[in-house]
């Protein structure tokens, strides 16, 4: 599972844009952004934020890579760099991909639990022995 | 069948990530599929790999570990001691591997909770450092995956839906 080990410089931008997602306000920022471009005074209307906490949520998004501003005189609008996003969800991806799978075959795992148990509402043959499955 | 449940990974601070999923049984037997090596083996890990050593001394202070075995005979091991169990609803345990590669060893809390015979599982895997924790990610990932521009919609949605 393990087949190679990324560059340290890779995981600290990892590490800054994971950081930079932790938070809900930002999250909210970005999905707001998928929308188009948006000023600080655009972003902050639906928080009960002043823009100066906003702006404060813009620099460590800008800071990850994830956010760009234009230089466009007073307003300085923010756009988000979807490629840096992609590629932070793109990990997170995988390894839910991996849970994915093993909870799937838990699935399995626990069907078979409830039939043993002799599940009523459980499809197929119950064990005969009529045993309860609380064991320890 | 009914569609296949979702998985949900977040990451959680700087060093935490936090999976759920919700499970078809009742508690008991979700927290067995955890702690039992005969249950175990038979769901965790990749579907190419084989679990060839499933140990666990289910008692505080017991140790557990795990081997696997990939599709060209590659091994992987890794183990960890219990902190706290309290079935059917908490385990806490230590993880490391064996080639420990990401620094340092993880903390996991399993929360199971229960509703109309529904349980669900939230795992929170708590790394050594933010580096160790990318670390685990970026090697989590699986070949080929890309997402698509158009479901990065879907992508934040279901980012700014988890706390």
């Amino acid at each position: 599972m393990v087949m190679n080990t990324p560059g340290s410089a890779t995981l600290e931008r990892l590490d800054v844009t994971f950081s930079a997602l932790a938070d809900p306000t930002r999250r909210a920022i970005l999905a707001r952004l998928t929308h188009g471009e948006a000023t600080v005074m655009e972003l902050a209307e639906p928080f009960a934020m002043t823009q100066p906490a906003i702006s404060k949520h813009l620099k460590v998004l800008e800071r990850a890579g994830l956010v760009s501003r234009r230089r466009d005189a007073q307003r300085r609008p923010c756009r988000l760099a979807a490629k840096a996003l992609r590629d932070a969800t793109n990990w997170l991806d995988g390894y839910r991909r991996f849970w994915e799978d093993s909870y799937q075959r838990l699935d399995d795992v626990l069907a078979a639990m409830r039939r043993e148990e002799g599940d009523p509402s459980m499809p197929g043959e119950a064990s005969s022995d009529g045993r309860r499955g609380n064991e320890s | 069948m009914s569609d296949t449940r979702p998985v949900s990974v977040v990451t959680v601070g700087d060093q935490e990530v936090v999976i759920t999923r919700s499970f078809d049984a009742a508690r008991h037997l979700v927290f067995d599929a955890l702690t039992k090596p005969e249950l175990v083996r038979q769901w965790l890990g990749p579907s190419t790999w084989t679990m060839t050593s499933c140990e666990i001394d289910l008692r505080v202070g017991g140790r557990w570990r795990h081997v696997m075995t990939g599709p060209d005979g590659e091994q992987m091991a890794f183990g960890g001691v219990f902190r706290e169990i309290s079935p059917p609803d908490r385990l806490v345990s230590t993880e490391a591997f064996d080639d420990d590669w990401t620094g340092g060893e993880t903390l996991t809390t399993a929360l199971l909770t229960e509703h109309d015979g529904v349980t669900t599982l939230t795992t929170t895997v708590r790394y050594s450092s933010a580096e160790a924790r990318s670390a685990a990610l970026a090697t989590g990932m699986t070949e080929g995956m890309s997402l698509g521009y158009d479901r990065l919609d879907d992508v934040l949605s279901g980012l700014s839906g988890a706390t």
